[in-house]
C-alpha cells in the first residue's frame, strides 16, 4: 500500500467558486432585456416621463430576473425575481435620500467661502454678499446646547436602561411605559414646557434648550440602551455572580463594558435624534447673530434656528445661506456617526 | 419508590465496612475545612417540586460527580450550592447547606462574599468578551473589590493550576474569544481560581469540548483536589469513573428528583446497591 503520489507544485490559494464570466452574464441579461422591454414601452404606451420610465424598467427587470431563472427551474427563478425585488426596493428608497443630500450641498455649494466657519452675522445682514459672515457661532452655539443636553441626557437614558434591564425594581413596567410614551412628546410640546418653567419671565438660554432638547433625546437614548442591554448574554451576569461579584459590580464592569460599542450607538442615536430640533429652539433658546458661549442670559445661536432665520429672509443670497447651513448640519451629524463608529470599535482586540 | 431516599441518604459516603463510624464523624461536622454537608434539600420552581430530600456530604478536598439522566434536578442541585439558585423568579428551597459547618443561607451569610468561597465553572465557556486573557483571570479580585500585591504571580499560578500557562502566556493581552472551545474552559476555571475557592463546582464543564480539551481539564480536576473540594455534574460516566472520589446517582421517576444511592465511585461503578443505578452506570438506560 506505499503509494507514491508524484511531486507536484505548490498550490496556491484560488476561488474555484467564482466563474466571473458565468455571473456577469446572468447578471446582465435580465438587465439587458428589461431595458429592452422598457425602451418601447416608454415610447409607445402612456408610461412617460423619468417616473414612469423608472416604474417600467422596474417591473419589467423584476419579470427578466423571473424569466431568465425559470430557464433552470422554478425555484431559481423565484429566487431570481425576490433578490431583484430587495435590490429595487432598496434603490428606490436610497433615490431620495441621495437626492436630499445632492440638493442640500448643491444649493448650499455657493453660501461656503474660506472665512465661513469662522465668522458670525454680528455685523453682516442675512442678505449681505456671501463672502461675508459665517455660521461660527451657530455651530458653538448647536455645540454648546448639544453637549449640555447630552450631559443630562446620556447619563439618565442609561441609568434608566439599567433599571429596566438589570434592576428590574417593581415599577420598571411603569418606568417602560412611561419612556415609550415620552417618545412620542412633540417637540413643541417640550418647547412650550421649558418655555413655561425656564424661560417666560426671564431670557431665551442655552440651558433652556438644552434642557427642552434632553427631554426629547432621553427616550431615544433610553429605549435604544435597553435594547443594547437585552443583547447581553445572561451568562455573564451569571458566571460574574458566581464569581462573587454585587450587581453594581456585574452591572458596572461586565454588562456595561460588553454593551459599551452599542450603548455608544444609542447615545449617538439620540444626539441625532436632537440635533436638527427647530421648534423647541424658537422658544428656548431663540437665535442671535453673535457669537455667545453663555449657558444663561441670553439668546444663542444654533444651526438649525440659522437656517431658519435665514430661510425667513426670503432673499436669493439669504436661501443659499440656509442651504449652506442645512449642509454643515447634515455634515456634523455624519461626522459624529463616522466618529462613534471608529471609537466604538477600537477597544475590540 | 418514595423510600429510597431514606434509606440510602442516611450514610452518605460512607464506606460500607466502617459506615457507624464514619457517619458519626460527619454529623460531628468533621468533613474538614473546605467540606460541604447539607441536609434534607427540597426544591421548588413555583409550585414544582423538583427536588426532594437530598443530603449528601462533600468531604475536603474530594471529588464528587452528580450523575443521572437529564432534568432529574443535578444541576439544580448544584445551585443551591452557591445560591445561585435564588436568582430565578419563582424558586423556592428547604433543607440546609454547611460549608465549613456553617449554614450558607443562614440570617447573618452575604451570599455575594459566600460565592467567593464557592466557585463555579459553567456548561458553555463564557469569557467575559470585554477583557482581555489576563483581565478574565483577574476579573473576579476586580468585580469583588479585593487587592492583591502581586497580580502577575497570581496570574501564572491560576493559569498554570488551570492548565493553560504555557498555552497563553505570550498573548496574555489579546481577548479571550481568541481562544479556542477547550482553552476558554481552562479560562474560565482560572478565572474561577483566582479568588481562592474552597469548593468548585462544575455543571458539566466537557460537554461541549473535544476529547483532548475534556482530557486537559481532568487533569486539573484532579490536581485542584489536593487542596479543594469538587462538585461536578457530569452525564459522561467514563469521566465520573476517572475524576471522582465519590458519587451521587440522581434519578426522577416522573415526580421530584432525588438521590438513588451515593458512595464511593468504586462502588457505585463494581457493586451497587440498587439495580437502577447499575443500569444506569452501565449504559442500559438513561
Amino acid at each position: 500500500m506505499n503509494t507514491t503520489f508524484p511531486a507536484t507544485a505548490e498550490p496556491t490559494a484560488q476561488k474555484p467558486w467564482v466563474n466571473r464570466r458565468a455571473s456577469v452574464q446572468s447578471a446582465l441579461t435580465p438587465l439587458l432585456l428589461a431595458i429592452a422591454i422598457t425602451v418601447p414601452l416608454v415610447l409607445f404606451t402612456g408610461l412617460a416621463g423619468p417616473l414612469g420610465a423608472y416604474l417600467a424598467f422596474v417591473l419589467s427587470y423584476v419579470f427578466t430576473s423571473f424569466v431568465t431563472g425559470l430557464r433552470q427551474d422554478k425555484v431559481r427563478g423565484i429566487n431570481q425575481m425576490m433578490s431583484t425585488l430587495v435590490t429595487v426596493g432598496f434603490v428606490t428608497a436610497f433615490i431620495p435620500w441621495m437626492s436630499i443630500l445632492f440638493t442640500v450641498f448643491s444649493r448650499g455649494a455657493g453660501a461656503f467661502y474660506s472665512g465661513y466657519f469662522t465668522n458670525d452675522m454680528a455685523t453682516t445682514a442675512a442678505d449681505d454678499a456671501l463672502n461675508l459672515g459665517g455660521l461660527s457661532h451657530a455651530i458653538v452655539g448647536s455645540a454648546v446646547i448639544l453637549g449640555v443636553s447630552s450631559l443630562i441626557s446620556i447619563p439618565f437614558g442609561i441609568i434608566t436602561a439599567i433599571y429596566i434591564t438589570e434592576v428590574r425594581g417593581r415599577l420598571s413596567g411603569l418606568v417602560r411605559v412611561m419612556v415609550q410614551s415620552m417618545s412620542g412628546v412633540p417637540s413643541i410640546v417640550a418647547g412650550l414646557f421649558v418655555f413655561a418653567i425656564m424661560v417666560s419671565g426671564k431670557s431665551f438660554s442655552a440651558l433652556a434648550g438644552s434642557v427642552a432638547l434632553a427631554i426629547l433625546m432621553l427616550p431615544t437614548v433610553a429605549r435604544t440602551s435597553e435594547e443594547v442591554l437585552k443583547l447581553v448574554p445572561d451568562e455573564l451576569r451569571t458566571s460574574a455572580y458566581a464569581l462573587g461579584a454585587t450587581q453594581t459590580g456585574t452591572v458596572f464592569r461586565i454588562v456595561l463594558p460588553t454593551a459599551r460599542s452599542g450603548l455608544i450607538t444609542a447615545s449617538m442615536l439620540g444626539i441625532a435624534r436632537v440635533a436638527g430640533e427647530t421648534a423647541p429652539l424658537i422658544l428656548t433658546s431663540f437665535y442671535s447673530a453673535n457669537f455667545s458661549r453663555d449657558l444663561t442670559g441670553q439668546s444663542i445661536a444654533s444651526l438649525p434656528m440659522y437656517v431658519y432665520q435665514n430661510f425667513s429672509t426670503g432673499t436669493d443670497i439669504a436661501l443659499t445661506r440656509a442651504w449652506g447651513g442645512a449642509s454643515v448640519l447634515l455634515g456634523i451629524i455624519f461626522l459624529l456617526f463616522v466618529s462613534a463608529r471608529v471609537f466604538g470599535r477600537s477597544q475590540k482586540r | 419508590m418514595e423510600n429510597f431516599e431514606a434509606e440510602t441518604m442516611m450514610d452518605s459516603f460512607t464506606d460500607p465496612g466502617q459506615s457507624d463510624l464514619q457517619a458519626r464523624s460527619i454529623d460531628e461536622g468533621k468533613i474538614g475545612m473546605n467540606g460541604l454537608q447539607t441536609k434534607g434539600i427540597h426544591v421548588w420552581f413555583n409550585k414544582h417540586h423538583v427536588l426532594a430530600d437530598v443530603s449528601l456530604d462533600f468531604p475536603a478536598n474530594s471529588v464528587t460527580g452528580l450523575i443521572g439522566p437529564s432534568g432529574c434536578g443535578k444541576s439544580t442541585y448544584l445551585r443551591i450550592l452557591n445560591r445561585m439558585h435564588e436568582f430565578i423568579p419563582g424558586a423556592g428551597m428547604a433543607g440546609e447547606v454547611f460549608l465549613d459547618g456553617e449554614e450558607i443561607y443562614g440570617p447573618k451569610i452575604d451570599a455575594t462574599s459566600m460565592r467567593l468561597k464557592v466557585g463555579m465553572v459553567f456548561q458553555k465557556p463564557n469569557p467575559f468578551p470585554a477583557m482581555n486573557i489576563g483581565e478574565n483571570v483577574l476579573a473576579g479580585l476586580k468585580l469583588a473589590n479585593i487587592k492583591v500585591k502581586d497580580k502577575d504571580s497570581l496570574l501564572e499560578e491560576c493559569l498554570t493550576r488551570a492548565g493553560l500557562w504555557k498555552e497563553v502566556k505570550d498573548r496574555l493581552k489579546t481577548s479571550g474569544a481568541s481562544l479556542s472551545g477547550g482553552q476558554q474552559q481552562r479560562l474560565c476555571i482560572a478565572r474561577a481560581l483566582a479568588v481562592k475557592p474552597k469548593v468548585l463546582l462544575m455543571d458539566e464543564p466537557c460537554s461541549a469540548l473535544d476529547p483532548g480539551s475534556t482530557l486537559k481539564i481532568e487533569e486539573t480536576i484532579v490536581q485542584l483536589s489536593s487542596d479543594m473540594t469538587i462538585v461536578i455534574v457530569t452525564h459522561n460516566m467514563q469521566q465520573a469513573a476517572r475524576v471522582s472520589d465519590y458519587c451521587a446517582f440522581f434519578l426522577s421517576d416522573g415526580g421530584p428528583g432525588g438521590v438513588v444511592e451515593s458512595d464511593r465511585t468504586s462502588v457505585i461503578f463494581s457493586s451497587p446497591s440498587d439495580t437502577r443505578t447499575a443500569d444506569y452506570v452501565q449504559g442500559r438506560f438513561g
